[in-house]
């Protein structure tokens, strides 16, 4: 369930880089969308349906379309039946934060969405995830429940800063900070947008916009709380908590530490050395399965 | 009592409140209640309705008060009533003695559906089989109430019971420190220590108590996540149950658990594949062997329907006798057994003064109210009635009392019905002072049925 949430929350994310992109650098727009979509992993469904990565396609299909099963409206209804059908398992607030999202974006979701009321309508998303989020951090007993709420939170942050590197890792590489040059790479802005890091990074990183630099930063930069090796860290904490609480380590232990050992002690040069898009496809790939073994480890499927 | 301006003494400090309050002020909080039930999510489903998948109870923000007094004699009642109708249970599937004390005709029990031959010649761990039931009760006077149903099953609404308190609370919180009323909010916490009491002897340790589900597409599954949540119990499916060393476990992120306790919310016929319905999904295969070998409490108990059949609810004054030795404290509306050929003849003759319901009917379905049917209605239903005369009952429509609703041109009266609940366990019954009210928001109606347009209100017991 919170998987949904934070996933309707990136998608708002990506969907505000995309519509600032498209209005401020018209010429970008399309090749900017059909990046978002790639980024969504939604170019096969968005295809079979639209030739042009048209800005009201693309805003409609993510927003609110039906077939897309990642579209926020789906995501939502998915999140609100899933609150439904583990209801003891929430704090009344908690429940409560999800049904009022799910009312509210039901709602504004029922019509096309115009473009001059995107930037609401995606504010409002971002409201609401955010108050389920406080809901969940204070009212929850930190018992195994939060745990696996937070590793399903931290799963879904990866997968979704992975895609963003991967989709954009062309201009990462360090030939491009030469070739290019530009300090206002597009590109760079966006990557940094779609994780609302664009601020952050100014404050936190010193040497400025090269493309290592960002990628050191989304990779392995502990203080970003959307960086790969911060959702790692998170994931293998919550994981040893219930390792203790159950006294029992399973094999999803093992896999989470070895998805850590990938960014702890790391440069970013041996990533580029081994490959960008080869290092975050195998960090994809581990994430997944490593999803997969929790859900076995712990009976989520029966 | 009605004093001379016409105001029940127990509504007067109420109406004061009430008469300072703008009508307008009221319609917000209305429908502020509304946008309240809507975000807790306090929503039922009605079946066979694919366009409204989720609905809300239309809520009066009127409440229904009762006074003390009135209180603790329909509480007696109540207490009189399921003591009997547990040994009447316990007594029907054992020895049988009011059968063979000619009380009840065996015809009643032997053609009767909801009698489980699986049943016979067990005693239920602490010879409880009715653990929660919730008594309709109407009434037409000053100290007349009559019980309508019984409802031994598995009785619904207490949910609304305890939202309708939490939304008046939050809505009216002024008025609370202005009328005492006794306190609702404890029953989540007995109804576990009810149902805990219940437990086999075998278990040791505090025990495992699940309230099992047909899952999030049953009309009242939202009372059932309520309850668990409340109870701080687990909230499972059958799916999610298996049979593991002679007990009843329910599945965990660390393997499965024993449950010594379920209050299930599943129709007895649901229950076992292996025993009763074997397409049944809902259920637990082999659950009833567990019970059976005293591993699990099952509440209500199975075969508990037999109780609040419609035809031997017309029993209940002479079942309340033979067990108690005492007279019936609450009154039994008058019940014309259509099986019997008088009795059918006096209901074909008067049927458009009868409410003539099906015998193992719920929820306002298959019934004829006479008063409010056409004459082609009519006809259709003597038709039926002829056809399967044992399928029905009829009873005299009773001029309910009323109370007032609050509607777009102020107060206006409606009929109304209460359903207390009580618990039931080796340590005594405890009945909450309050209960679901359900109120025909339609002028001159007497359907109270959610499934049927009904609405809810707050029901007050105030303190002394």
């Amino acid at each position: 369930m919170f998987r949904f949430l934070e996933r309707a929350e990136n998608t708002a994310r990506l969907l505000e880089a995309g519509f600032r992109i498209a209005l401020t650098r018209s010429t970008d727009a399309e090749s900017e969308w059909r990046s978002v979509i790639i980024t969504l992993a939604a170019q096969q469904g968005f295809e079979a349906k639209y030739d042009t990565y048209d800005s009201t396609h693309v805003i409609n299909y993510l927003l609110r379309d039906a077939d897309n099963p990642s579209s926020i409206l789906s995501v939502v209804n998915a999140a609100r039946d899933n609150a439904r059908l583990v209801r003891t398992a929430l704090t009344s607030e908690v429940w409560m934060s999800v049904n009022e999202t799910w009312m509210q974006l039901t709602q504004i979701l029922k019509h096309q969405v115009r473009e001059v009321d995107l930037p609401d309508v995606l504010a409002t998303i971002r409201q609401q995830a955010a108050l389920v989020r406080g809901a969940l951090n204070g009212t929850m007993l930190r018992t195994d429940v939060y745990r696996f709420c937070q590793v399903g939170i931290h799963i879904e942050r990866i997968d979704n800063t992975a895609r963003i590197i991967d989709v954009k890792y062309y201009s990462l590489l360090p030939a491009t900070s030469i070739v290019g040059g530009r300090l206002d790479n597009v590109q760079w802005e966006t990557l940094l947008r779609s994780v609302s890091a664009h601020r952050s990074f100014r404050w936190a990183v010193e040497d400025g916009y090269t493309g290592p630099a960002i990628a050191n930063f989304l990779i392995l930069d502990s203080r970003l709380p959307r960086s790969l090796i911060f959702c790692s860290k998170e994931i293998v904490s919550n994981l040893a908590f219930i390792e203790q609480a159950y006294g029992e380590r399973a094999t999803c232990h093992d896999m989470a530490d070895k998805l850590l050992q990938r960014f702890s002690n790391r440069e970013i040069s041996t990533i580029f050395e081994e490959g960008l898009h080869e290092f975050i496809s195998s960090v994809l790939g581990d994430t997944a399965n490593l999803g997969y073994q929790i859900e076995k480890d712990y009976r989520f499927n029966i | 009592m009605m004093s001379d301006d016409g105001i029940r003494s127990t509504y007067r400090s109420y109406h004061e409140w009430f008469s300072e309050q703008d009508n307008r002020r009221l319609a917000k909080k209305s429908a502020q209640a509304e946008a309240l039930f809507k975000r807790t999510g306090i929503t039922f489903n009605v079946y066979g309705q694919a366009d409204a998948e989720e609905r809300l109870i239309p809520f009066d923000l009127v409440p229904r008060i009762v006074s003390n007094s009135e209180w603790t004699k329909l509480a007696k009642g109540i207490d009189q009533r399921v003591r009997a109708i547990n040994a009447f249970l316990h007594d029907i599937y054992n020895r049988q003695e009011i059968l063979r004390a000619g009380v009840l005709p065996k015809k009643l029990i032997a053609e009767n559906d909801a009698f489980l031959p699986q049943m016979i010649d067990f005693s239920p761990p602490g010879d409880v089989y009715t653990h929660i039931v919730g008594t309709d009760i109407v009434r037409t006077g000053e100290d007349d109430f009559y019980v309508l149903e019984d409802n031994a099953r598995t009785p619904s609404g207490v949910s609304y019971m305890l939202e309708n308190r939490e939304t008046m609370l939050q809505m009216f919180p002024e008025l609370f420190s202005k009328i005492r009323v006794q306190n609702v909010s404890n029953y989540p916490k007995n109804l576990r220590r009810s149902l805990e009491a219940c437990a086999p002897a075998s278990c040791d340790g505090r025990p495992t108590v699940a309230i099992l589900t047909p899952g999030i597409y049953n009309s009242a599954y939202y009372e059932h996540s309520f309850l668990a949540d409340q109870m701080g119990v687990e909230l499972v499916e059958g799916h999610d149950l298996r049979i593991v060393d002679g007990h009843v476990a329910m599945r965990t992120t660390q393997g499965y658990r024993t449950i010594d306790v379920l209050y299930r919310r599943v129709d007895d016929a649901y229950l076992d594949p292996l025993t009763f319905n074997p397409n049944s999904a809902l259920g637990v295969p082999g659950i009833m062997d567990v019970y059976r070998a005293g591993n699990i409490t099952i509440a209500n108990a199975p075969g508990t329907g037999v109780a609040d059949d419609k035809a031997v609810y017309s029993y209940i004054p002479d079942i309340i006798e033979f067990y108690t030795g005492e007279k019936a404290i609450l009154k039994n509306v008058e019940t014309y057994r259509c099986s019997e050929p008088d009795a059918l003849k006096y209901t074909l003759s008067n049927l458009s003064e009868l409410v003539v319901k099906e015998v193992h009917g719920s929820g306002g379905y298959g019934m004829l109210v006479g008063p409010a049917a056409s004459k082609r209605e009519l006809s259709e239903f003597a038709e039926k009635l002829k056809a399967h005369p044992d399928n029905y009952i009829a009873q005299p429509t009773l001029s309910l009392s009323t109370v007032p609703i609050f509607t777009k041109k102020g107060l206006a009266p409606r009929h109304v019905d209460l359903r207390p609940f009580a618990l039931v366990s080796p340590d005594g019954v405890d009945i909450t002072p309050g209960g679901l009210t359900r109120v025909a928001l339609k002028a001159g109606s007497l359907v109270v049925n959610s499934s049927q347009g009904g609405g809810t209100k707050d029901t007050w017991v105030l303190e002394d």
